[in-house]
């Protein structure tokens, strides 16, 4: 048997166990309290089976079903299908991501291009960097007084530090022979710097782009649980006041599929840019 | 101590002019002239103020000399509801803004403004409303300043904390109406259920919705009675009311002054049970409100006027007892609350599971009284300066008279054909101690744990 097919068998099993656990877990307890007021268990909602807690693998079922069969719905301005909500989530990871891109890659590449610029923004960068992106939200809001674009502005700063520090040392340790190659065929800086510097550069760029892709995805969800705009962080927080786990559940896999998706496609696209020395 | 409008009619004379608008010697005579209001100009409205300012020919003649009219306007219109007036004046005009977008916290509260959307109340008035689910109350204020929300659903202390500029910018603000009377509750985690006596609580995490919301100056004053000082002796978080069941559940937190569904919801999943309504409290008090921008008062008086009639309509509406479970079936989709339609119906209709095994029936668990009268904003100031959220001297009646449009909503009411009661239906009465809106300062000096 390859490698490839035991892995699968392993990750089946896995699976199947973690189902399993599930399962026993969330198994309806028998005999609720059977000397209660009728009444009272009826405003207390215990005259219906009700599970406290997690839902079983069932109601888990239909609810994606349920969310799966009907993605786009529109049932008022609160209140809207999951694809829809998904949709504004990335149209904000887009935006900001883009935003950050426009000005992280020129900017490393001069940043990279010279040692002066370089220490000069260096104690920036190693102060911005590490600030949390929600921490930003609060100023934002008050700045820029309009919570969509601060939504976006807080995916734009989270993105900007891995794009520019990959650029920047992408650029900065392309190798000297080919800088020196391209200075006797004697390209000028323009040149040098499209056909010699970025393509060399690039697979780094890239890396740093996946990252901040991926800081961009986790960071959205909290950004819209904390302001509710509409967006797949939305729906969590709004189905957390409900207390419905099983939405929660199923919006938490959604997050987790489409940020591996957003992973492969810029894995891909690295791929495509590297080059064997 | 009769309260009412006989003394807040003594309680304006003190003040230099009568009634808001200035022209009229008490508040009734206001009203009396409500139909010639309509007529006024907004520029015979500010030379009626002008005059009951300075009621000497000479003084006024003298005054707008020294500083010149324009300046005078300006200064006084900060003083003067001139927007809600003018707004008045021009009632039957065309709406300016048809699209709204009006913020809401998920909460029974804001019953009012939310049903008007599936009921249609908004809808029968010409406007087209979005409402907003919001996350928390702190996002509402930086909402509603950023002019992101044409009005909103408030807290009521917000509207005058947000004017005074006490944990923001100071932007003028006004009530339109209360949203809702009662309606809160005091819900314990289960394990509390043998410590029922606040003396006990020493040490104790509360949460409340916001700084500034009757959850907190009530649960303030409510530890306070029983000898504890809130500030010292228990700890109170901010919490938004969504979040609260979840905290308690997480033992974050012993309990939470907050409001419904939240206190039923956290019965209902068998987490905590119901120690108080604020009823108990106090009978009668305010708990949210619908207000909005003075500014935005003043550039759209029609389309004011007619979200003023479709909450007053709503209001009138949810005030019903027999309309209760419609209301709750109509709120309860995910687009507005997100709850199940029992735990909403037991808020409403106020026959409940208290959590400890027993089923109760209080009918004015939630109450449905519009007006924003003033002396419920006299209150709430009192309250603030008594926790120090408010320092120095406050002029408690000014400042409740520029934000609270009480008398707009009694005059609106009418028109609308709602019956609107001259006085607060019941005095103000907090733990046995009545209060008495004349005498702010005494009142607040009255208390024996306070930060002013």
């Amino acid at each position: 048997m390859t490698l490839g097919a035991r892995a699968a068998i392993l990750s089946a099993l896995l699976l199947a166990i973690c189902l399993g656990a599930w399962h026993l877990a969330t198994l309806p307890k028998s005999g609720v309290a059977q000397n209660v007021d009728p009444e009272y268990a009826k405003l207390m909602g215990l005259d219906k089976p009700k599970t406290d807690g997690l839902p079983t693998l069932a109601q888990m079922g239909s609810t994606a079903w349920k969310q799966l069969s009907n993605p786009f719905y529109d049932a008022g301005s609160n209140d809207k299908g999951i694809g829809i909500q998904l949709g504004y989530s990335l149209g904000r990871v887009g935006l900001g991501f883009t935003l950050a891109a426009l000005v992280a890659i020129p900017l490393g590449f001069v940043i990279g291009l010279s040692p002066l610029v370089y220490r000069a923004l260096n104690p920036f960068i190693q102060v911005l960097k590490p600030i949390s992106p929600l921490a930003w939200m609060p100023l934002a809001l008050y700045t820029i007084k309009d919570s969509a674009t601060s939504s976006i502005f807080v995916i734009f700063i989270c993105s900007l530090w891995p794009m520019l520090i990959n650029t920047a040392h992408g650029v900065a340790s392309v190798r000297r022979d080919w800088l020196n190659v391209a200075k006797t065929l004697e390209a000028g800086t323009f040149r040098t710097s499209f056909e010699v510097i970025l393509p060399a550069a690039a697979p780094v760029i890239l890396t740093g782009m996946r990252i901040s892709m991926g800081i961009a995805w986790l960071v959205i969800v909290a950004a819209e649980m904390l302001v509710g705009n509409l967006g797949i962080g939305y729906f969590v927080w709004n189905e957390w006041n409900n207390l419905s786990l099983s939405n929660v559940i199923f919006a938490i896999l959604v997050i987790g599929v489409v940020g591996m998706l957003l992973d492969l496609i810029f894995g891909a696209l690295q791929k495509a840019a590297t080059y064997a020395e | 101590m009769v309260f009412g409008s006989h003394t807040e009619t003594a309680a304006m004379r003190e003040l230099e002019w009568g009634c808001a608008c200035g022209q009229h010697a008490s508040a009734e005579e206001h009203e009396a002239a409500g139909e010639r209001a309509e007529v006024l100009s907004a520029k015979a409205l500010r030379t009626a103020a002008i005059r009951a300012l300075f009621p000497k020919n000479e003084d006024r003649r003298r005054f707008l000399g020294a500083v010149g009219a324009p300046t005078t306007l300006a200064a006084i219109s900060t003083l003067l509801p001139f927007g809600a007036l003018e707004a008045m004046a021009q009632e039957k005009g065309a709406i300016e803004k048809k699209d709204l977008k009006i913020g809401f916290i998920p909460i029974t509260c804001a019953t009012p403004l939310i049903m008007s959307t599936p009921l249609g109340f908004y809808e029968k008035q010409g406007l087209n409303v979005t409402l907003v689910k919001t996350a928390g109350w702190a996002l509402i204020r930086d909402k509603v300043i950023n002019k992101e929300y044409d009005a909103s659903h408030l807290l009521a202390p917000m509207p005058l904390a947000i004017s005074l500029g006490v944990g923001s910018g100071a932007v003028p603000m006004n009530v339109a109406t209360i949203q809702n009377s009662n309606g809160q509750a005091i819900t314990l985690a289960l394990k509390h259920k043998d410590n029922r006596d606040p003396k006990n609580w020493k040490g104790m995490k509360f949460a409340v919705p916001f700084e500034f919301s009757m959850h907190n100056f009530l649960l303030r004053y409510y530890v306070a009675e029983a000898g504890l000082d809130p500030d010292k002796d228990i700890q109170i978080r901010v919490v938004p009311p969504p979040e609260m069941v979840a905290n308690l559940r997480a033992g974050n937190i012993d309990g939470y002054l907050g409001p419904d569904p939240f206190n039923q919801r956290a019965v209902y999943d068998q987490i905590g049970f119901i120690h108080l309504l604020t009823k108990e409290i106090w009978d009668g008090h305010p708990c949210c409100s619908f207000g909005m921008r003075t500014e935005w008062v003043k550039e759209n008086p029609n389309t004011f006027a007619a979200l003023y009639r479709a909450v007053l309509n709503a209001a009138a509406m949810a005030a019903g007892p027999q309309n209760r479970t419609t209301i709750a079936e109509a709120i309860a989709p995910a687009n507005y609350l997100n709850q199940p339609v029992p735990v909403l119906e037991q808020v409403l209709t106020g026959k409940y599971a208290d959590g400890l095994g027993n089923v109760k029936n209080v009918p004015n668990r939630i109450e449905f009284d519009p007006v924003p009268w003033n002396a419920l904003g006299v209150w709430i100031l009192t309250q603030m300066k008594r926790w120090g959220y408010i320092k120095g001297d406050v002029r408690y009646k000014d400042i409740v008279d520029q934000v609270y449009l009480m008398t707009d909503a009694k005059k609106r009411m009418k028109e609308e054909g709602i019956l609107a009661p001259a006085d607060m239906p019941k005095k103000i009465i907090v733990m046995g101690k009545p209060f008495d809106a004349t005498k702010p300062d005494a009142y607040v000096s009255s208390f024996s744990i306070k930060r002013a």
